[in-house]
């Protein structure tokens, strides 16, 4: 077994762990951080495919350079997806409660 | 088992290790910690595989900035409601299903004799008619205008896909701002610097912002014809960006200078115009003259790390007075 083997095969692993990760949470930040595992394990792939050959393959290495930053822009725009609808969410709570809020404060 | 391979196999059992802590840890800041720690040891093991440039880029996008933002964003949540091992079978069920799959792909891999092909070198197998895509970057280098394969697979054979990434940047950005009026102003109105920094990041970012930027130029400018490029370049100063402006040392930007929205565009108009210059006065969109390649490249390249490092840094500590539209 080589590096390169064992690092496809690493690869493999987390892709399906993080899609197990993703079925399986239900909280919206796990579920993100799910599918970035994913991209991670696609990258780690393409990268020990890249190491079969040197110098490296050219193509997978770019390929992954820009797939990096899509992935952080996807993932900025994702985070504030999420916390806009969860900021929503809860002024629409605390609307539909009307003049509930003192009691809801005492409460907990 | 070799004794060589002992650093992959450390290095491969902590990366699945924290994979399962980023998904299944107790609590949500102990998955967002072991998050930037698997970043970190990615990158560890890119660079054992000859990537160095890229596992800066990672350490410092899918460590750093994602990390800050999924901290900034956990901030803003509610504390997490349901717990994650609700339905123990199917969790059990599914994670034997995995580990069946996994075995099935290791025995794939390790029996298929099409990926070790390929050990020593390009021209050890080269036929006629069957050039694979590293013989066909190795053969047209010369004319790329640059002497770094990635780079000229960038920014010359595959221009088009980066200019669309660089788009893709900034409607990112713009989604992002899209959605600044519908949040309710006094909860975003808390600030993004930490009220009171600590002496110890502050000296420590004081130190580390001007590495980074020397390491970003250095990245810029090496990326013609080494290791290196405008992406990772522009990682780099979007981190010593994010560093600063954590630590309150640099001031926040406003959306209404004209100077910073020209900074985040300027790298896609530079882009466009070469590549509709070409189009009207060369041999078609984005073909370079071979003589003006190079030339056209490095331009294309500095105003691009500029743009890059600008919506990096905006997109991840970006305030709602800054970005709102």
């Amino acid at each position: 077994m080589s590096a390169m083997q064992l690092y496809t095969i690493v690869g493999a692993a987390i892709f399906l762990l993080a899609l197990h990760g993703l079925l399986m949470t239900t909280d919206s930040i796990r579920r993100l951080i799910a599918v970035n595992l994913m991209g991670a394990g696609t990258f780690l792939i393409m990268i020990a495919l890249a190491a079969r050959i040197s110098p490296p393959d050219p193509v997978l290495h770019a390929l992954v350079v820009t797939g990096l930053v899509v992935a952080i822009s996807a993932t900025a725009l994702a985070l504030r997806l999420i916390t806009s609808a969860a900021i929503a969410q809860h002024s629409q709570d605390s609307e539909n409660k009307g003049d509930g809020d003192l009691s809801e404060d005492v409460k907990p | 088992m070799t004794f060589e391979l002992m650093p992959d196999i450390i290095l491969s059992t902590l990366l699945l290790l924290m994979a399962w802590g980023a998904l299944y840890a107790p609590t949500r800041h102990d998955a967002m910690a072991l998050f930037v720690a698997f970043g970190l040891v990615v990158a560890l093991i890119w660079a054992r595989l000859g990537a160095p440039d890229l596992a800066l880029a990672e350490a410092a996008i899918g460590a750093g900035l994602t990390g800050v933002l999924l901290l900034q964003a956990a901030r803003l949540l509610p504390a997490e409601s349901a717990s994650t091992e609700h339905r123990p079978l199917w969790f059990r069920s599914s994670l034997l299903f995995l580990l069946v799959t996994t075995a099935m792909f290791a025995s794939m891999i390790l029996n298929n004799n099409s990926l070790q092909l390929a050990g020593s070198g390009i021209s050890a197998n080269v036929t006629a008619d069957s050039a694979s895509l590293p013989e066909m970057v190795a053969a047209a280098m010369g004319d790329s205008g640059v002497g770094h394969p990635v780079t000229a697979v960038l920014l010359n054979f595959r221009a088009w896909d980066t200019l669309l990434e660089l788009l893709v940047l900034l409607l990112a950005l713009t989604g992002v701002r899209q959605l600044y009026p519908g949040v309710n102003r006094n909860q975003q109105a808390v600030a993004n610097t930490i009220e009171q920094t600590w002496p110890l990041l502050l000296a420590w970012a004081r130190f580390l912002a001007p590495l980074l930027v020397l390491t970003g130029g250095y990245l810029l400018w090496r990326g013609a014809d080494g290791a290196g490029g405008a992406f990772q370049a522009g990682a780099m100063l979007a981190a010593a960006a994010v560093i600063l402006r954590l630590t309150g040392l640099l001031p926040g930007l406003s959306w209404s200078s004209l100077l910073l929205r020209l900074a985040v565009n300027i790298g896609a108009l530079v882009f466009l115009s070469v590549a509709l210059a070409t189009l009207m006065f060369g041999d078609g969109w984005l073909v370079y003259p071979v003589q003006w390649a190079g030339a056209l490249i490095v331009a294309i390249e500095v105003f691009a790390t500029l743009s890059i490092a600008v919506t990096l840094s905006l997109l991840v500590v970006g305030e709602p007075e800054e970005l709102s539209a």
